[in-house]
């Protein structure tokens, strides 16, 4: 590649990035506090939903063995 | 070389002005906010399966629903596993054994898979006969295929160490969309929770949430001190989660442009290898090199759990849909099932 080719190629790379970050600067961001009452909000609403964090009972947990019964 | 310096300096300054805009909004941190809340209690999970089968190292594994999952090994196969009672649905025999990654689609009629040939092959699951063929080869990137996530039955997105995206058209294999504009090899990728946007982690150390339809990259977030490996939405779509091998993971917030809160700790030294955060978000499941994986309180930022078991590197995890359950993949061979 020719050093004019390569140096027009780098002032096209240079003007994307530009163009790119000019992008990323113009949007609009709410407050952080808002932000995060947002996620405190929604992990506390989804809780009780939660099985991981909640636990599961033995007779609804479709993994768990279910154990032979025996009948005496 | 005038109109170079001249584009240099404004980039630094358009960079410069992000940094202020997010300061801007900082009126409080959300460590402040959760100050009065209560760590999680100690999260542990029991193995309720391991699922046997594989030869060799697992490198992926997606769940399709809360009861079918597929991984991928570099013993040459993919398995649809039903996770209930550990039966092998499907056994896929693959072209290529250099697996890297693996995707359900959310109709269950299909899967796929790519690694170091490049290409992101998609199996029909339904077919007439009841054997799984190769659908489609979805080929055009010059670099490994890092991650795969299925739109639906018609759309893929995959990510490649070529540092690009694809969203390809699978019907007539083509690219619909290149995502460009990492630095470094893509590593992996995340579908938001509305199908409009997904994330991509790279080695370039930064993770970009980019615009499916217009393929414009919106967001750009930065703070890993080395490759991100893992990445995936908070349940609500509003914020992302990263894991790296700097031995940290990160929550960057969307609308507030910014990292909010960082897993990290001075016993921890090894790289995330992968995450997947529980059903409401609460808790962070984080797979490392040194063979566990690492349970976080999402808000708190404390460890809350572990699970070890696994003889090798955890290399993949997944919650179910439903949130009833993790699997973790392992170089050791095995999956588990953990609740």
């Amino acid at each position: 590649m020719s050093s004019k080719m390569q140096s027009s190629n780098n002032i096209a790379q240079a003007r994307r990035t530009v163009q790119q970050l000019r992008v990323e600067a113009n949007i609009e961001r709410i407050k952080v506090s808002k932000a995060s009452a947002d996620l405190m909000n929604y992990c506390s609403e989804h809780a009780k939903y939660d099985p991981l964090l909640m636990g599961i009972p033995a007779s609804e947990n479709p993994f768990k063995d279910r154990k032979p019964c025996t009948i005496l | 070389m005038g109109e170079m310096e001249q584009l240099r300096k404004e980039a630094e300054s358009l960079k410069d002005e992000i940094t202020a805009a997010r300061k801007a909004v900082q009126d409080l941190t959300l460590q402040d906010h959760v100050a009065g809340t209560a760590v999680v209690g100690r999260v542990q999970l029991k193995t309720r399966k391991t699922l046997r089968g594989h030869l060799s190292k697992i490198y992926a594994v997606h769940w399709g629903d809360s009861k079918l999952c597929v991984s991928a090994s570099q013993d040459g196969k993919l398995i649809v596993w039903d996770s209930y009672t550990t039966n092998k649905v499907h056994a896929i025999p693959l072209k290529s054994s250099w697996v890297m990654t693996c995707a359900y689609a959310p109709s269950g009629n299909m899967v796929a898979c790519g690694g170091l040939d490049n290409m992101c092959s998609i199996y029909n699951l339904k077919g007439k006969d009841g054997n799984v063929k190769v659908m489609r080869e979805l080929a055009a990137h010059t670099g490994y295929l890092s991650c795969c996530r299925f739109l639906n039955d018609n759309e893929i997105i995959t990510s490649s160490g070529d540092c690009t995206c694809v969203l390809w058209d699978i019907e007539t294999g083509s690219q619909k969309t290149v995502f460009a504009g990492h630095l470094g090899d893509c590593m992996s990728l995340g579908v938001a929770p509305d199908f409009n946007t997904f994330i991509s982690g790279a080695c370039d150390f930064t993770a970009k949430l980019w615009d499916i339809r217009d393929g414009q990259c919106r967001q750009t977030f930065g703070g890993h001190e080395s490759d991100i490996n893992a990445i995936g939405f908070f349940p609500n779509g509003n914020a992302v989660i990263t894991g790296s091998d700097d031995a940290s993971c990160k929550l960057y917030d969307l609308r507030s442009d910014q990292e909010l809160i960082t897993y990290q700790d001075s016993g921890i030294m090894c790289g995330v290898t992968s995450l997947a955060p529980s059903l409401s978000g609460r808790l962070i499941l984080a797979g490392y090199d040194d063979f566990n994986c690492n349970i976080w309180d999402s808000l708190k930022a404390e460890r809350v759990g572990v699970l070890s078991g696994h003889d090798n590197r955890v290399s993949c995890i997944g919650v179910t849909p439903d949130g009833m359950a993790c699997c973790t993949g392992s170089w050791d061979s095995f999956l588990k099932i953990w609740n």
